[in-house]
């Protein structure tokens, strides 16, 4: 299941960085992947598509969400807490 | 000495053809644009034919991240601006331009898509981009990105006049020099389940077919598609050696003030006089009008009660034709789509037919150019456009000079 959570966020990030999801390590950011304010819309949507859960991301503020987004490891590992809340 | 205005660019996709060349050489050949529509829910329509572009496919034309970004009607937008600039010289940007369009839906089936998902389905969660695509001026601002326009750039929307109240402003702005070159036209993309279904309502819609002027005509059929123009300032593209397609010599509003749908006489009548005085213009000089030309009972006869009260004797020498009977009505974009017939009329001297014409109406009585293109050579002409809601919009344009 972690795995699945991993390799399933990186397939969304990978889509949005226009990459191949195995050129995606945990230790990326966002910024170093290309992905713009919008393409960080566009995945946290994809996120909450794919795991059916809420992601506590506030676009106005993204610093000051809960939802970590620091790095691509931080996405998959909040991801994971919320997919976990959610079961 | 007045700044004048001419066209160096136009660009358009329309069910008669993807580029302002193919959608003329429809318009010449008199053919018909109208099919039967093709989307979801259609079936539960009582009003199934329409001007719908066939065959398009979104992913020919833009990356994944752009159809993220772009309802139809800004696809539509894009691709006309993108062939208008080409013909331009790719010369447009900058302080000096700007972009003025026309939508009357904007991105309505995007709307009509999220509310099918959110109302129907029970989804409690939309894309992201919901807003920026469904938003009247998403077409206008992705034109400035595109081509680096920084100048004034918004959107208008007057119903079915929002074409011609667009380039018409596009025409002030040039003429008074608050900008040098201008990116206008007019966008619609209604085609879908909601969108036919609020105009089915109203009753004003044909399921068989676009007639105007026709003593069978019953009503309207609806179009898509856009076209874009370049309109400059006329010793700037004159310097740049831009080919000058047609002068906009003139342009003039009016507003009913009567009724919320039904067509009024003096109005259209004022818009008329008010574009032949802006240009300077006699009503004998105009060779063709471009009409308005729904196919409704209503706007038909009252349009030629206009026509004869602003020509007088000179009504039954002129030609007036309705290109709607082909392209359907787009609605906000309807106007610079119908700006190509009278482009064409100038240039080429091929005065676009209505087509589907059977039986004069007597309320109707004048050269509406039936069925098949005519031969003339018209030194001016006007295009009208009356609106919902009692907005009139009238362009007055000469032969390049």
């Amino acid at each position: 299941m972690v795995n699945n959570v991993a390799s399933s966020v990186i397939g969304i990030i990978a889509e949005q960085a226009m990459l191949p999801a195995a050129e995606i390590s945990p230790d990326d950011t966002l910024e170093s992947l290309g992905v713009d304010s919008l393409g960080l819309v566009e995945a946290v949507f994809a996120i909450e598509e794919k795991f059916d859960i809420q992601v506590p991301f506030n676009a106005n503020e993204p610093g000051q969400s809960s939802f970590d987004i620091s790095s691509v490891g931080s996405i998959i590992k909040a991801v994971e807490a919320l997919a976990k809340e959610a079961r | 000495m007045a700044r004048r205005v001419v066209i160096t660019g136009m660009g358009a996709v329309s069910s008669l053809g993807m580029s302002a060349v193919d959608t003329m050489r429809g318009m010449a050949q008199g053919r018909s644009g109208i099919s039967a529509l093709e989307f979801q829910d259609v079936e539960r329509l009582q009003i199934r034919i329409g001007g719908q572009i066939k065959g398009y496919d979104e992913t020919a034309h833009f990356s994944r991240h752009e159809i993220a970004l772009f309802d139809k009607f800004t696809q539509f937008a894009v691709l006309a601006a993108r062939e208008a600039v080409a013909q331009a010289g790719g010369k447009v940007g900058g302080a000096g331009s700007g972009v003025v369009l026309g939508t009357s839906g904007g991105g309505l089936q995007t709307q009509d898509e999220n509310f099918r998902k959110v109302y129907e389905e029970g989804k409690n969660r939309v894309h992201p981009f919901v807003v920026p695509r469904l938003m009247n001026n998403a077409a206008a601002s992705h034109l400035s990105m595109i081509h680096g326009i920084t100048g004034p750039s918004y959107t208008v929307a007057t119903a079915c006049a929002s074409s011609n109240h667009a380039m018409g402003q596009a025409f002030h702005m040039v003429r008074a020099g608050m900008a040098d070159q201008m990116l206008t036209g007019g966008s619609e993309s209604m085609l879908c389940f909601g969108g036919i279904k609020a105009w089915e309502g109203l009753r004003v819609m044909s399921k068989t077919g676009c007639r105007p002027f026709s003593k069978d005509r019953d009503g309207m059929v609806q179009g898509e598609g856009a076209a874009v123009f370049v309109f400059e300032e006329m010793d700037r593209a004159r310097a740049r050696g831009a080919e000058i397609l047609a002068e906009v010599a003139g342009f003039a509003m009016s507003s009913d003030a009567s009724d919320i749908v039904m067509p009024n006489r003096d109005g259209a009548v004022r818009a008329m006089q008010g574009a032949l005085q802006d240009a300077g213009l006699g009503p004998e000089d105009i060779g063709y009008i471009n009409a308005h030309g729904t196919g409704t009972a209503a706007n038909d006869r009252s349009e030629c009660q206009a026509v004869r009260e602003v020509f007088g004797e000179h009504a039954l020498a002129l030609r007036i034709s309705s290109t709607k009977s082909m392209h359907g009505h787009l609605i906000g974009g309807t106007g610079a789509v119908e700006l190509l017939a009278c482009i064409m009329a100038l240039r080429e001297g091929i005065i676009a037919p209505t087509i589907n014409f059977s039986a004069q109406d007597p309320d109707c009585a004048l050269n509406v150019v039936p069925n098949e293109a005519q031969q003339a050579k018209v030194q001016a002409v006007l295009s009208n456009a009356f609106a919902f809601g009692g907005l009139n919009a009238v362009l007055a344009l000469r032969a390049a000079p």
